[in-house]
């Protein structure tokens, strides 16, 4: 600790800060550009200059950058001194020469950082009589705006874009006053990060464009905390709604997941809540099939009580995309024996198989911010970028422990941006990826190694054995292969902390053993070592740790008579299973009642559509793949009869009679409810204040005090104003009336302090810079690895792969935008998403004689034959295809599998699908 | 006794007075342009909508009366799609006028705003929006701006340089 003296007065602060953290971890205002929480400092902008006084007789001083001044014990420096206040406002003044008359048709008006910076320093009128120079916008994609002019030339784009995010097509252009930031030429930001720049530009030179098109103010957005459900991260959001439409997403700084970044797919996959395949009220179809009618709630609820009619005849599907809440009244409604997990069967084993590993330990899951400290990183079947991209973003940051403490021998902070950059040069942390099919990270890793899944599982189990016994005890393993094995495990073992990841993506059950087979030398041998497996979907995990039967197994007590009655929550089994299979599933089901939000295959068929609420209308928790649960808060309430899927299933359970769910009045009974059923779920109870709490008696409003047009928005239909509706599920008000203060960390509904309009208003919020929010970073972690329990038996080693002639191993393959099944439906996100496409690789392809753009046929066993053109993937190992998982157009097939490819007879029509 | 006298005395010389009673409506008082009635929105001098939708009207409004949403056309011009002022809960202060950065929202002497039934006093933009262009009548926000819109590409606007030319090698 360090003792610093601010405008004469004493405070202690931690050490090895620059003095502008350690002022705005204290609380003072001091404006600034071009340092950022997470980029930290390179001194660029000149803006929090501050007076440095060398003793206390000292009357003169001299101005310093406080961002590049390490807060030694016994500094002394002057916030407030006025040629201190004089010198920032002059920059201010000098930054504003150009800025363009905009603020009034600029979409970062009222949550600028320039504005609420301008208004800061004082300075309120232009002195500057001169041309402004302009700049020429350059198209950037579905996802930004452009808009040059507007440019103070902080370098925050370029240094997010191509030092922190690995981007490298945006940079700066031209120099002085005309310095340029933006593409080579007009095109599509290819980085998949790109979204943060919004928020990072601290003016508005790069704005969301899928917020321009319905856009209003941030003073005038609704919002609550909310959990991104486009992946397993679970990084916290702020959804805004404006007249019952969802506008736009923001990042919720949770220091323990997502810090200040979100992927392009969680900040604008939102547009499904808005697209017109919702369900916007109940529907009922003839049992013939055919077109669905709308229908009253009442309606719905007679025929849901024809279908329930007879008890122990039902079923239920649940979904790893649905909330626990909903899952578990859905497990209620139907018994713990006929609930059904809603994915495919090897799913269903993997996430069960990576809960048994965590749970039982010793290697502990870590948190996104622990994952950010780790310094040797070793990556097993799983393509990061794609499936989980903040957990790539984070990745991107590693650096080894070692080069840090060289740096600090310098006298080089990590904050010290530049100079740090230069004196680690350019060097990351190790990181080795191992997988069937080239992956986001493989440009950034250490080492790359493309094999089929058992083979990448054999040089886990080598890595393991190296770590405990020294060489890699396996026969026919290749003498690169066991190379790499020994390379990998030393740079796991001299790690301080090294990290195994892998998941459930790489569809391989020995690719998970191998990871913990690895975690579990580490820790017996060195008694280091993380474990992270990634779960496919939002709230995967909470589904695995729920427990449930697999589709097929549903199947299989439909065919055998046992049940007639489906209803399936929030799950598109199209995408789950097969097409045969589900159909059979489908067929063999009497009643099916389907309770979701979006229009798809399955809904299709039901018989009755119940209307659910996506995140942004409803309240429920998720558990990432960290384990962690998390609440999300409705944002809005919707139209017509769209309501949470448990309490549809609640009014489900009443009509068959049953007295279970009448308790369930607010989302904590159902909480409570389930914790009490299946103990893992406890710490659910304690995610977020109960929906009782009251700060002064009053609740948290959903709605900033300056929100406008109360008394306008609705007077076209009814000239007086409608009550507010009350949310009695959590302490948040759909109003801006209640508590003004700042709220518990679970329940910040957005980030705003008193001249702080922006994003920026995090600092406000948070312990210190960049650390935990006041009162702790929300969420509870459900999995802790049991103590003191041996590892299990040793895991068998698959065999090394063998493929016939004209066989394919085919693996999956994941894409940012086109993989998750909701954010595809957005339409920015829709643009992003490639067409289908089967991958080979270039030898292979040749070999077969069949060119870039051409179709082949695709036959797996039991699944209908597809057509798909060939794209060449170069990093695919020989003998093995790859197909894009869930992307629009491509038929599901369950992965890895050995399939036939046929290549049509080379005709006219060659190539056209 | 006196005093009623006194009292009588008093008004008897108002008898004597100017008299201030006007005989509305026939006979109409005079407001001044600043006076704070009707609010209308207005016209620049090309004709075109002077509202940009930025919400600071809406914002200031202590009633919270106003309400609109904004929208872009082909050219990249802000436009309010609907634009809705509950006159029955306008309190004629003015903010509004103070807020608009473009001279857009006005106040007019018109006061004569009288309705029987209160949904009439929902004025939609088709009822606020004149042809001219109010008390300001020189002014044109896009001329000033620095954003493109269809007839000004950038560096077109007043007081601003050509665009720069990132290929230009000139130091």
């Amino acid at each position: 600790m360090a003792t610093i003296y601010i405008d004469n007065k004493p405070y202690v602060v931690k050490d090895r800060q620059n003095l502008l953290q350690v002022c705005l971890s204290l609380g003072f205002d001091l404006p600034y550009f071009c340092w950022h929480p997470a980029m930290h400092s390179v001194g660029a902008c000149r803006q929090c200059a501050v007076k440095l006084f060398r003793d206390e007789k000292d009357t003169r001083g001299k101005i310093i950058m406080a961002c590049m001044t390490l807060a030694k014990d016994g500094i002394r420096i002057s916030i407030d001194d006025p040629e201190a206040k004089k010198f920032r406002a002059g920059i201010t003044e000098f930054l504003m020469t150009c800025h363009p008359h905009d603020c009034p048709v600029c979409d970062e008006g009222g949550e600028c950082h320039l504005q609420d910076m301008t208004v800061m320093t004082g300075h309120t009128y232009r002195g500057y009589r001169f041309r402004k120079r302009t700049h020429r916008n350059q198209y950037l994609g579905p996802f930004l705006h452009h808009e040059m002019n507007r440019c103070i030339a902080c370098y925050r784009c370029v240094r997010f874009y191509c030092d922190y995010a690995g981007g490298r097509d945006l940079n700066a252009f031209q120099c002085g006053n005309r310095v340029y930031f933006g593409r080579h030429e007009d095109g599509v930001l290819e980085n998949i990060f790109s979204g943060n720049l919004a928020e990072v530009c601290p003016t508005g030179v790069f704005t969301d464009k899928t917020f321009r098109r319905h856009y209003t103010r941030k003073w005038d957005l609704q919002t609550a905390p909310s959990v991104c459900v486009h992946c397993a991260l679970g990084c916290n959001t702020i959804p805004g709604e404006r007249y019952g439409t969802l506008r736009r997403i923001h990042n919720r700084y949770n220091g323990e997941v997502n810090g200040y970044f979100l992927c392009d797919r969680g900040r604008y996959g939102y547009e499904f809540v808005n697209g017109n395949r919702r369900i916007r009220g109940p529907l009922l179809r003839g049992p013939g099939g055919g077109e669905a009618r709308p229908c009253t709630r009442g309606e719905a609820l007679s025929r849901m009580e024809e279908a329930l009619h007879t008890p122990g005849r039902l079923i239920g599907i649940g979904s790893p995309r649905a909330s626990l809440e909903s899952n578990f009244a859905l497990r209620t409604l139907v018994g713990k024996d006929r609930f059904f997990s809603g994915v495919s069967e090897r799913e269903r084993k993997l996430s069960a198989a990576a809960l048994e590993i965590l749970q039982r330990g010793p290697a502990r899951t870590p948190s996104l911010h622990e994952i950010r400290r780790a310094d040797a990183v070793f990556i097993i079947g799983e393509d990061v970028t794609n499936t989980a991209p903040i957990m790539a973003l984070t990745l991107l940051q590693l650096v080894p422990c070692k080069k840090v403490a060289l740096a600090r021998s310098l006298q080089i902070e990590p904050w010290d941006d530049m100079s740090f950059r230069e004196a680690i040069q350019q060097e990351c942390a190790p990181l080795y990826i191992a997988s069937a099919a080239p992956t986001g990270l493989d440009d950034e890793a250490t080492r790359v190694y493309h094999a089929t899944p058992d083979d990448v599982a054999r040089l886990a189990f080598a890595v393991a054995h190296v770590l405990e016994s020294g060489v890699p005890g396996m026969e026919g393993l290749p003498e690169n292969v066991s190379g790499l094995a020994g390379e990998i495990a030393c740079a796991l073992k001299e790690a301080e902390r090294p990290l195994v990841i892998s998941g459930i993506g790489g569809g391989s059950l020995s690719m998970i053993e191998g990871a913990a087979a690895i975690s579990r030398a580490l820790r017996s041998v060195c008694g280091k070592g993380e474990l992270s497996f990634l779960f496919p979907e939002c709230n995967s995990m909470g589904l695995a740790l729920m427990g449930g039967r697999s589709l097929a197994e549903a199947r299989e007590v439909l065919r055998e008579g046992d049940a007639d009655t489906l209803v399936i929550l929030e799950n598109d089994l199209f995408i789950r299973d097969a097409k045969p299979a589900v159909e059979e599933l489908l067929k063999s089901a009497q009643h099916i009642i389907v309770v979701d939000h979006t229009h798809n295959r399955t809904s299709e068929r039901a018989e009755l559509v119940l209307p659910a609420s996506t995140f942004a209308e409803g309240s429920g928790t998720l558990v990432n793949s960290e384990g962690r649960a998390q609440r999300f808060y409705r944002v809005f309430v919707p139209d017509g009869d769209i309501r949470e899927s448990w309490r549809w299933i609640q009014d489900m359970i009443s009509i068959s009679g049953r007295g279970e769910a009448a308790g369930w009045k607010v989302l904590d009974d159902i909480a409570g409810a389930m914790a009490r059923e299946m103990p893992e779920f406890e710490a659910v109870t304690r995610i977020a204040p109960p929906a009782d709490f009251r700060i002064s008696g009053e609740k948290i409003p959903r709605q900033p005090h300056r929100a406008s047009g109360r008394t306008a928005m609705h007077a076209h239909t009814d000239v007086h104003e409608p009550m507010p509706s009350d949310d009695l599920d959590s302490p948040l008000a759909f109003t801006m009336e209640g508590y003004g203060g700042q709220a518990p960390p679970a329940l910040i509904p957005r980030f705003w302090s008193p001249g702080w309009n922006s994003v920026q208003a995090v600092n406000k919020f948070q312990q210190e810079i960049a650390g935990p929010l006041k009162g702790g970073d929300p969420g509870q972690r459900l999995i802790e690895p049991a103590e003191g329990v041996k590892s299990a038996s040793p895991d068998k080693i698959p065999e090394a792969e063998g493929l016939r002639p004209g066989e394919w191993l085919l693996v999956p393959l994941y894409h940012t935008f086109g993989t998750e099944e909701m954010s595809v439906l957005s339409s920015s996100v829709a643009e992003r998403v490639p067409a289908p496409y089967l991958a080979l690789c270039p030898e292979d392809a040749l070999s077969l004689g069949i060119g870039e753009g051409e179709a082949a046929e695709l036959i797996a066993s039991g699944e209908a034959q597809q057509r798909i053109r060939v794209r060449y993937l170069k990093g695919l190992p020989r003998g093995v295809a790859g197909l894009p998982v869930s992307l629009p157009g491509v038929g599901m097939i369950d992965l890895p599998q050995k399939v036939s490819l046929v290549i049509p007879a080379k005709t006219a029509d060659t190539g056209k699908v | 006794m006196i005093s009623v006298v006194k009292g009588m005395w008093r008004v008897f010389l108002f008898l004597f007075r100017r008299k201030v009673t006007v005989q509305y409506p026939e006979e109409k008082p005079y407001h001044p342009p600043r006076w704070r009635g009707r609010i209308i929105l207005s016209r620049d001098p090309d004709g075109a909508e002077r509202c940009v939708a930025c919400y600071l009207c809406a914002v200031a409004c202590p009633v919270a009366c106003i309400s609109l949403q904004s929208a872009e056309d082909e050219n990249g011009r802000r436009y309010p799609e609907f634009f809705r002022i509950n006159f029955s809960r306008c309190i004629f202060c003015g903010f509004c006028e103070e807020a608009c950065p473009t001279y857009a929202i006005q106040l007019t002497p018109d006061c004569e705003m009288g309705e029987y039934k209160r949904p009439n006093l929902v004025y939609e933009k088709e009822d606020l929006l004149i042809s001219g262009t109010g008390k300001y009548p020189g002014y044109n926000f896009y001329r000033v701006a620095g954003v493109s819109i269809g007839g000004k590409a950038k560096g077109e606007g007043e007081n601003e340089a050509p665009p720069i030319d990132l290929h230009d090698l000139m130091p």
